[in-house]
């Protein structure tokens, strides 16, 4: 029995649910709501990276999720790009703005680091609703296409995309898996830990953190991409603080700096967010209780807790038998 | 006296307007183990900080192997081969003995064979984590999350090693072998600088020794010099 759940099968579980879910959910509608799931996820496992890991808060990954999304949108309806190379461009653009972007606001520390990457978000925003003539302001960008086929795969059905949103959410956590339980992993763990420690074993703390910052606006840029293909059109709202601000909130729910965090948050949020669409702008009432709750007495989110629990009825059990003692970082699994 | 390993001279270290440091002169030489004996806030850690590039002196000089390192960012430090192994046995709790050990040797991360044989040298050295390995480093024991930082520091492969107050917080048996395992890691070849309150353990094994108060060093002088100073004992061996 204790094999049958172990960690792979549930694996293979989750992911099985995962691929047949076209064929048992009772509408499109919840198949669209997964597909958005899977963008904000990649989206998220992107901030999980550099706040989850290195431990500073950006506040500038919604302008980077934006610039994705415009970059892509403005190549294909604007200029005519192939799909799959705007697509491409989206990445390396985010690559190079966040590197310079990083280069200089890692200058900051702490709270300044906050404030000053929520101005960047901020200009970012200002930029894409003021700057008429390219993004088509607040009117925004329409008629963006869908992906374009890969040789015989075609993206034209709900169901098709799902699966390649899917592909792309699951390249992502295998991605952030492969970082995190690598040297680098822990190397930007040691730097959440303590900055100053981390320096005294030699570790150039600014160098890892903005290699962090820059897979993180990764990330947000290829998440962005994708939003603006499945939505089919996007408008400045999408670099808003507010969407930025709803991002976290998923990773703080699901679990800073855990594997299945990210999914976890914006899979629960996102569908009681659905489910409780009557109650509109009301339903902040709801959730703003839920976060507090889960900040003051679990502050590594669900996850975090239920690592908690396993932790210490393992523990017990050790007291009361001889059992293999936990090993590695128990934070990350 | 043998060549010169780590040479301060007029160190001073401000906090804001406060000054921390003023007037410092230190020299440790090769294969050495000097200690530096100070009360709680006499200056004994900050001096550690300046060492290790975490402060910035705003004035004098600190030299390591007749370079000037005052002013050289901490990583790079490392790279030279000054190693701390900072105070309060500050680790990295969720990871386990294990990972700790390997983020000593990062600097060494390009040579897999050489972190390996660190590792092995550690274990060596304090083979309860050898036993541990696999623990996370935070359900430790005191005593045992020492030997980690020591292990730790041990995997950069210090030309200089800065040990801020091992013995602090332990019980008096570990603390011998503490001292002893110091010793012997001094006799291996490691030049130590060792920060302590313990002043009759560590003038036991040390061959030199400093004493700062208020910022400033009062006395230096060998180990049996100190030993036998009148006003030593009185303050800081208490016999």
């Amino acid at each position: 029995m204790a094999k049958l759940l172990s960690k792979r099968n549930g694996l293979i579980f989750v992911l099985v649910v995962a691929l047949i879910m076209p064929f048992i959910v009772p509408n499109d509608y919840i198949l669209h709501v997964l597909a958005l799931v899977c963008i904000w996820s990649i989206s998220v496992y992107g901030i999980n990276i550099f706040t989850g890991y290195t431990g500073n808060l950006s506040l500038a990954h919604i302008g980077f999720f934006a610039i994705g999304a415009y970059t892509l949108g403005l190549l294909t309806v604007k200029a005519g790009w192939n799909f799959w190379l705007a697509f491409l461009a989206a990445g390396v653009l985010s690559i190079i703005l966040g590197f310079l972007v990083g280069l200089i606001s890692l200058r900051t520390n702490g709270h300044f680091f906050a404030i000053y990457t929520m101005c960047v978000g901020y200009i970012i925003y200002l930029i894409i609703d003021k700057w008429d003539s390219l993004t088509g302001g607040v009117r925004g960008l329409i008629g963006i296409p869908g992906p374009a086929s890969i040789g015989p795969i075609t993206f034209e059905s709900l169901t098709s995309q799902y699966y390649l949103l899917l592909f792309f959410l699951i390249l992502t956590i295998f991605i952030t898996k492969r970082i995190v339980h690598s040297l680098l992993g822990r190397t930007f763990i040691a730097i959440r830990n303590s900055e100053e420690l981390a320096q005294t074993i030699g570790i150039s703390t600014k160098k890892n953190q903005l290699l962090a910052f820059v897979i993180s606006c990764f990330f947000a840029a290829i998440a962005g991409a994708l939003y603006a293909s499945f939505v089919r059109f996007i408008g400045p709202e999408i670099g808003g603080i507010f969407l930025g601000f709803e991002m976290l909130i998923y990773l703080v729910i699901g679990g800073l700096g855990t594997l299945s965090g990210p999914i976890i948050g914006t899979l629960l949020i996102v569908f009681l967010t659905q489910s409780l669409q009557f109650m509109q702008e009301y339903k902040m009432l709801l959730f703003g209780p839920i976060l507090l709750i889960i900040v003051i007495f679990y502050p590594n989110g669900i996850v975090g807790a239920i690592e908690g629990i396993k932790r210490k009825t393992r523990q017990k059990r050790k007291k009361s038998g001889p059992n293999k003692g936990y090993s590695g970082i128990e934070e990350v699994s | 006296m043998s060549q010169l390993k780590l040479q301060i001279s007029n160190l001073e270290v401000k906090y804001g307007p406060f000054t921390a440091l003023k007037e410092i002169n230190m020299d440790v030489g090769h294969g050495e183990l000097v200690v530096l004996l100070g009360a709680n806030g006499a200056g004994k850690s900050t001096i550690f900080r300046a060492i290790s590039g975490l402060n910035k002196p705003s004035n004098g000089d600190i030299r390591f192997l007749d370079k000037k390192v005052s002013g050289i960012s901490p990583d790079k430090l490392v790279k030279l081969g000054i190693i701390q192994c900072p105070e309060g046995r500050s680790l990295f709790p969720e990871m386990s003995v294990y990972e700790n050990l390997q983020m000593g040797g990062y600097v060494h991360r390009k040579n897999k064979a050489e972190i390996k044989k660190s590792t092995e040298h550690v274990y060596e050295l304090f083979p309860i984590l050898a036993e541990k390995k696999d623990n996370a480093a935070g359900s430790l024991s005191g005593g045992q999350q020492q030997m980690l930082a020591i292990g730790r520091a041990l995997m950069a492969k210090p030309k200089l090693l800065l040990l801020d107050e091992p013995s602090l917080g332990l019980a008096p048996l570990i603390v011998k072998q503490m001292f002893e395992i110091i010793q012997q890691i001094n006799q291996e070849g490691t030049t130590i600088l060792l920060a302590e309150q313990n002043a009759s353990a560590a003038l036991k094994i040390a061959d030199r020794g400093y004493v700062i108060e208020n910022g400033r060093i009062v006395v230096k002088g060998t180990s049996s010099e100190l030993f036998n100073n009148e006003e030593i004992r009185k303050a800081y061996i208490g016999a």
